[in-house]
C-alpha cells in the first residue's frame, strides 16, 4: 500500500525530516519519506492507511510545523 | 495581501523604527525602548514560534537559538545588534524562502508532463473528463496542442508528435493509424483519434511522474549522512555555547561574562545546519530531475551517487549497441555488378519469411516481378535453388555452396553471409548483419574520456562478429558467445577486479537481462519507452534507445556529486571558520547570521544548478 499525501506550506527542510523520522514510527506505516521540494509525504503501509493513522500524522505536523497542512 | 508579501511590510516598518532608534537621540530606557519596539516588530513570529514549539517539546529549533541569540544581545547591552541579527535573519528567511519557491516552480516545471484532461468520445459526442476516468478501449480525440493524456493506438488521423518530455529528442516523430502513442507526448499538428490501452495510473506519464518523485526516498549516502550529522551538530554546538558562557567566567580570572555571553551567542547563531538539510537534498532532486528532461530516469539519490563514481561500463550487444535489426551491409560480387548481385539474392529469396531474405527485400527496394522466377525450390538449412530468367540459381549459406560443389568465397566474414551463384559460376556474396548505432562508437569515446577505466562488451554472438563490433567501437574487452547465465558470471568476475571505491554499470535492454541489471552496481535499461520490464528491472531507465545517454547520464552525475560537495565543504567550512573565530572572540553576531542564512541562501542557489543539464551531442 502506498498513499501519497501533499503538505502544504511545508517550509523548513529541516522540520520535513523531523516529520519524516516520527511518521515512519508510526505502528503501522512501514516507512514514511517528506519530499520538501515536492511538497509531498510518501507513507508505505502494509495495510490500508487508516483513519487514526491519518489523525496521528496530522498531530505530528501539527507538533513540528504548525502552518502546515495535511491534504490527501 | 499574502502572507510573504505581510511579513515583509512588517519587516520594512521595523526597519524604519530600528534606524529611527539608532538615529534619535534618545537614551536610557527610552532608547531600550525603541529598540524592543523594533525587535518586537521585526521577529515577533520568531518569538512566538519559539516559545510554541518549546510547548510542543521542540527544543533546539531555529526560532529557539535566534531567539535566544537576539535576547542575550540584549541583555550584554548590544541592542542595535540585537536588533539587527533579528533583521538580517529575517530578511535572509525571506530570500531563503524565495531560492526554494523558484527551484520548487522549476522542479515542477521539469514534471510538467501530467494531462490535465482528456477528450473522451461518448455517443458521437467529445466531453472532457479526468484523465483518470477514461477505461481501456474508451476513444479519446488529441487535437493540435494537446498533451496524450493516455497510451493507446491511433485509430484515425496523421501527425507529428513531440516526445521531447519523455526522451529528451527534439526530433518529432510521424504517427498515423495503427500507431501505438504513449501518454506525455505532445500532438503538433494534426487531430489523432486514439483508442486508449492502458488505465491512466499504467500510462507512460503517471509511471514516470511515479518514479521521479519517488526518486527521493532512495536516498543517496551523503544525504543520510547529512540528516544524521544535523541531529548531533545543533545539540553539541548548543551545549558547547552554554559551557562557553559559563565556565571561563568562573574558573579564568578576569573573563568578563558578558564578553563569554556575547560568544557563545554567536555559536547559537551559526547551530542551525539549514544550510545543509536544505541544499543536498535539493542537489540531488535537481540532478534526477535534469536527467528525466534528458531522457533518463534516474530511480533513486543512491544511483545517482553510485555513477558518479563509475568505473567499469558493461554493455550488452545486440539491442544496446547495436540496433537488434539486420541489414545488408556488404556487397561482394564477382564478375557482376553489385545491383546484380542483390537483384538475384532477393528474387531468390523472395518466397522465403526468413528475416533475412527481409533485409535482402528491403536493399533491393524494387519491385519483385514474380513471372522472373520458377522453380523455386528451398533446401532447409542450406538456401535456395531457383530459375531466374531462364538460368538457374543458387542463394544460400557455404554449405549449399559445398553441395553443389561450387568453388566459394572461404575466408572469413563478419555477418551472416548468403553466397550467390549462377548455374555453376560464383556470382560472390552478400554479407548481412546487425547495424551498429549511429551513435554507439562516439559515446565509446565520449565515456573513455571521461573517469571511465575499462569499457567491456558481452554478446551471445558468434566470436568473429562479437570482436569485429567491439573492434569498430574501440571497446576495451570482448566476451563473446555467452549464453544468459554465463553474463551473470562474467559480471561477477568483473566486479572483482574493480577498485573498492569505483562502481560497475551494466547496460541491457532490459527484456532478458534482468537477472544482469540486477547483479551490477548500476543496472541501466535502454530503449525503455513503453517497456515496463525495462522500467522495472533498472535502476536508470534511458528512454530512447542512444548509447550517448549514457555518458550524459554520468556526467549530469558527476556534476551533482560536485556540488553537493562543493556545498558541504562551503558549509561546514564557513561554520567551523565562525565557531572558531568566535571562540576566540574574533567575530560577531553579523558574521554568525551571514554564517547561517547567507550560506544556506548560496547553497541554495548552487544545488539549483544541478537542474540545468547541458544538451550534449
Amino acid at each position: 500500500m502506498k498513499k501519497v499525501f501533499k503538505l502544504e506550506e511545508l517550509g523548513c527542510a529541516n522540520c520535513a525530516s523531523k516529520m519524516e523520522r516520527e511518521i515512519s514510527k508510526l505502528a503501522d506505516v512501514s516507512n514514511a519519506s517528506v519530499n520538501f521540494m515536492t511538497q509531498k509525504l510518501t507513507l508505505e503501509s502494509d495495510q490500508e492507511v487508516s483513519e487514526d493513522t491519518v489523525k496521528a500524522i496530522e498531530k505530528i505536523i501539527k507538533k513540528i510545523e504548525p502552518h502546515c497542512r495535511l491534504k490527501v | 495581501m499574502s502572507r510573504a508579501r505581510k511579513t515583509i511590510v512588517r519587516i520594512s516598518i521595523g526597519f524604519v523604527i530600528f534606524l529611527a532608534a539608532i538615529f534619535a537621540p534618545v537614551s536610557g530606557y527610552f532608547e531600550l525602548g525603541a529598540f524592543l519596539l523594533a525587535y518586537f516588530i521585526i521577529g515577533g513570529d520568531v518569538l512566538f514560534r519559539a516559545i510554541r514549539n518549546i510547548a510542543h517539546g521542540q527544543v533546539f529549533d531555529e526560532n529557539f537559538l535566534m531567539s535566544i541569540a537576539t535576547i542575550g544581545a540584549f541583555f550584554v547591552g548590544e541592542y542595535p545588534e540585537g536588533v539587527a541579527v533579528m533583521l538580517f535573519y529575517q530578511v535572509g528567511e525571506r530570500f531563503q524562502d524565495y531560492a526554494v519557491n523558484r527551484s520548487r516552480k522549476s522542479i515542477s516545471a521539469l514534471m510538467d508532463i501530467r494531462p490535465d484532461y482528456a477528450n473522451l468520445k461518448k455517443d458521437g459526442e467529445l466531453v472532457t473528463v479526468d484523465p483518470e476516468e477514461v477505461k481501456i478501449n474508451d476513444v479519446i480525440a488529441v487535437k493540435a496542442g494537446e498533451k496524450i493524456p493516455l497510451d493507446g493506438i491511433v485509430i484515425d488521423g496523421y501527425s507529428m508528435l513531440d516526445t521531447s518530455a519523455l526522451t529528451g529528442e527534439a526530433v518529432p516523430r510521424e504517427v498515423t493509424a495503427g500507431s501505438e502513442v504513449l501518454s506525455g507526448c505532445i500532438n503538433l499538428n494534426g487531430l489523432l483519434t486514439i483508442q486508449v490501452t492502458k488505465e491512466f495510473g499504467e500510462s507512460t506519464v503517471a509511471k514516470i511522474l511515479d518514479l521521479v518523485e519517488n526518486s527521493s526516498s532512495k536516498k543517496a549516502k551523503t544525504e543520510n549522512f547529512i540528516t544524521k550529522f544535523a541531529r548531533y551538530y545543533t545539540p553539541v554546538v548548543v551545549i558547547v555555547a552554554a559551557l562557553m558562557a559559563v565556565l571561563p567566567p568562573l574558573l579564568v580570572p578576569g573573563a568578563a561574562f558578558n564578553d563569554w555571553i556575547y560568544r557563545a551567542l554567536n555559536f547559537l547563531v551559526v547551530s542551525c545546519p539549514c544550510a545543509l538539510v536544505i541544499s543536498i537534498p535539493l542537489g540531488f532532486f535537481g540532478g534526477i530531475g535534469g536527467a528525466s528532461k534528458s531522457g533518463i530516469l534516474i530511480k533513486g539519490g543512491n544511483y545517482l551517487e553510485a555513477l558518479a563514481d563509475a568505473e567499469i561500463v558493461v554493455f550488452d550487444k545486440t539491442g544496446t549497441l547495436t540496433k537488434g535489426t539486420f541489414k545488408v551491409t556488404e556487397l561482394r560480387p564477382q564478375n557482376i555488378s553489385d545491383d546484380q548481385l542483390l537483384e538475384l539474392a532477393a528474387y531468390a529469396e523472395s518466397y522465403s519469411n526468413h528475416p533475412i531474405s527481409h533485409s535482402l527485400k528491403a536493399a533491393y527496394n524494387l519491385e519483385i516481378d514474380s513471372s522472373r522466377i520458377t522453380a523455386v525450390e528451398e533446401i532447409p538449412g542450406h538456401g535456395v535453388k531457383a530459375v531466374f530468367d531462364g538460368k538457374a540459381i543458387y542463394a544460400g549459406n557455404h554449405k549449399l555452396m559445398q553441395m553443389m560443389d561450387i568453388p566459394y568465397y572461404s575466408g572469413e566474414i563478419i555477418g551472416t553471409a548468403v553466397h550467390v551463384a549462377i548455374a555453376s559460376e560464383y556470382a560472390g556474396y552478400i554479407v548481412i548483419s546487425d547495424e551498429i548505432k549511429e551513435d554507439a562508437a562516439h559515446a565509446i569515446a565520449k565515456l573513455k574520456a571521461s573517469n571511465i577505466k575499462r569499457t567491456v562488451m558481452l554478446t551471445g554472438d558468434a566470436k568473429i562478429v562479437g570482436e569485429a563490433v567491439a573492434q569498430k567501437l574501440g571497446l576495451d574487452e570482448v566476451y563473446t558467445e555467452l549464453l544468459p547465465a554465463d553474463k551473470v558470471s562474467k559480471v561477477e568476475n568483473l566486479l572483482e577486479g574493480k577498485s573498492s571505491k569505483g562502481k560497475l554499470v551494466f547496460v541491457g535492454d532490459g527484456i532478458n537481462d534482468a537477472p544482469v541489471l540486477s547483479r551490477a552496481d548500476i543496472g541501466i535499461a535502454m530503449g525503455g519507452l513503453g517497456s515496463d520490464a525495462a522500467i522495472e528491472a533498472a535502476d536508470i531507465v534511458i528512454m530512447n534507445d542512444q548509447v550517448s545517454k549514457i555518458s550524459t547520464a554520468i556526467s549530469i552525475a558527476g556534476k551533482t556529486l560536485r556540488i553537493v560537495k562543493q556545498n558541504i565543504a562551503f558549509a561546514l567550512g564557513i561554520k567551523a571558520l565562525v565557531l572558531v573565530m568566535a571562540a576566540f572572540g574574533l567575530s560577531n553576531l553579523w558574521e554568525a547570521v551571514f554564517a547561517d542564512v547567507g550560506v544556506s541562501i548560496i547553497a541554495i542557489l548552487n544545488s539549483a544548478r544541478a537542474l540545468k543539464t547541458k544538451e550534449e551531442i
